[in-house]
């Protein structure tokens, strides 16, 4: 019966196949014209595509004359700017990793009652509208907020301060670290941890002698992928942390304050995110090559 | 001598195995894909927990359902060679045979001694500082064999040692690998489906069939 229709389904394959050549015989294109116009098309499709992208990158080189950058890198605008964002984006990395590396273990290793909807709210950042979740921060963390009031009550004050860019940042990066670092965790063999737990190793040790250093590619790339995304937060922080020059103003913040002013400072800091972001995809891809051929080993 | 009675219920059969293994004796585990051959060396090595039974070495209880007692896999001195062979990818030659005695604490001189016997004696000295995925089929096999026994263990367990290899490199290591067991004269119980494996290395076989044991006798009366 099955092989019958598997006969069947070949016969069916052959058929359409003699039709569709014969038609192409009937109206008289010669297949490796057809072949030469398909790639033609497919690199016409590719070049406006990158074009698409790189143009607007190029017009911002174009735009910003080498003189005028460095220039504006004396600004205090703009070192304030470069300088918090440098300083909250590591923080938040720190920050995530050391939270986020348990916890992409445990949801990677373990399977727990909700473990679904618990993976599914760590994810939920990645495609909420950064101004969502910087005014429900302000709803759990402002002076009025569900924590915040009680917080405030003790004399603790954390929206619009420093603090409450890192808490913006954590909140919507988490999720790129966390993701990254399950994936890894899942793709290291489990015979490497029951080896490791025959030879001696406790569940501790071997987790950080064995599993850790195998998805170490995996974990890097995972923390520069949050780092650059809170290098690039802005909804979020601008609704949760304001825009005070050298307290809460990061970069993007800047840009987007410098814009209404000096184009100038703008056009300097948006230099120097392109730049940080390139060199993160570059790592990225080095790392996540890395990965792959670990894991093909 | 090794004191195995366990139940398990698995997905598709009960798991239900009753044996022993003296000290110094082979038993070859035969049985088709799927019978529950790895799990229960798994269970023996407490990996996985039985939903019952007893398991004993030489009177020390590792596992009894009864009494409540299940020694953790890291406390129980086995080596188990897998049949991935499961060799650390970070980690040199040398740190895959020294792991087991790093995690023991010993001292770093003694380590670097043992270490050194071991591999000398396996032919694996000279690439010791290699990664141990870029060495060969036979390679990886002595040297998961020669880190499964330099932590002096009481059992060994090894899940079809020798499926990896090339048929030509099988026949060598069959005998190799007998030597090697029985010099270290502890029980060895090893997983195979080749009726090869049973008739030379083996000193016992027995038959596993959907959980259960069903023959056990001399190599030549499985086969």
């Amino acid at each position: 019966m099955a092989s019958n229709q598997a006969d069947t389904g070949r016969l069916c394959k052959r058929s359409i196949a003699e039709l569709v050549n014969k038609e192409h015989e009937t109206i008289g294109i010669p297949s490796r014209t057809r072949e030469v116009a398909l790639k033609a098309g497919l690199a016409l499709l590719l070049t406006l595509a990158m074009t698409f992208i790189a143009l607007p990158l190029v017009a911002l080189f174009l735009k910003s004359p080498p003189e005028t950058i460095l220039r504006s890198l004396h600004d205090p605008v703009v070192m304030d700017a470069l300088r918090l964002s440098l300083a909250t984006s590591t923080l938040t990395t720190l920050i995530v990793v050391l939270m986020g590396t348990p916890v992409a273990y445990v949801s990677a290793r373990f399977h727990y009652f909700g473990k679904d909807m618990a993976d599914s709210l760590i994810d939920l950042p990645v495609i909420m509208p950064p101004a969502v979740a910087g005014i429900a921060l302000l709803m759990a963390f402002g002076r009025m907020g569900i924590v915040g009031q009680h917080l405030n009550a003790l004399g603790i004050s954390i929206a619009f301060t420093t603090l409450a860019v890192i808490i913006a940042q954590v909140f919507v990066s988490s999720p790129f670290y966390i993701r990254q670092a399950r994936t890894s965790f899942e793709d290291v063999d489990q015979a490497y941890e029951n080896a490791a737990r025959t030879l001696g190793a406790s569940r501790v040790y071997t987790f950080f002698h064995v599993i850790l250093p195998i998805a170490m590619n995996g974990l890097i790339s995972g923390a520069i992928m949050a780092f650059a995304r809170s290098l690039g937060e802005f909804g979020a922080t601008i609704m949760f942390a304001g825009n005070f020059q050298g307290r809460t103003q990061t970069m993007p913040l800047a840009i987007y304050t410098a814009m209404q002013g000096d184009l100038d400072v703008s056009l300097c800091l948006a230099i120097i995110l392109v730049t940080i972001s390139f060199v993160v995809i570059v790592l990225v891809k080095i790392l996540t090559r890395r990965v792959y051929k670990n894991v093909r080993n | 001598m090794l004191e195995i009675d366990i139940r398990k219920k698995l997905r598709d059969f009960d798991l239900e195995v009753k044996l022993h293994v003296a000290r110094g004796e082979i038993l070859m585990l035969v049985g088709d894909n799927g019978c529950g051959k790895t799990t229960l060396l798994n269970l023996v090595a407490g990996l996985y927990n039985p939903d019952a039974g007893r398991i004993a070495l030489f009177g020390r209880v590792l596992y009894d359902s009864a009494l409540k007692v299940n020694i953790p896999p890291e406390s129980r001195n086995i080596g188990y060679v897998f049949q991935s062979y499961a060799l650390f990818p970070h980690m040199s030659v040398y740190d895959n045979v020294a792991f087991g005695l790093c995690t023991r604490r010993l001292p770093e001189s003694d380590i670097r001694l043992m270490v050194k016997d071991h591999l000398e004696a396996a032919g694996l000295w000279e690439i010791r500082k290699a990664k141990a995925v870029d060495v060969s089929g036979g390679q990886k096999q002595r040297i998961a064999l020669a880190r499964a026994l330099i932590i002096d263990p009481v059992l060994l367990l090894l899940d079809e040692p020798l499926s990896a290899l090339d048929v030509h490199r099988q026949a060598h290591m069959r005998k190799e690998l007998r030597e090697m067991i029985h010099s270290a004269c502890v029980p060895c119980i090893i997983v195979t489906h080749d009726l090869r494996d049973v008739a030379c290395i083996g000193d016992r076989a027995s038959l596993l069939e959907k959980g259960k044991i069903t023959l056990t006798g001399s190599a030549q009366d499985v086969m």
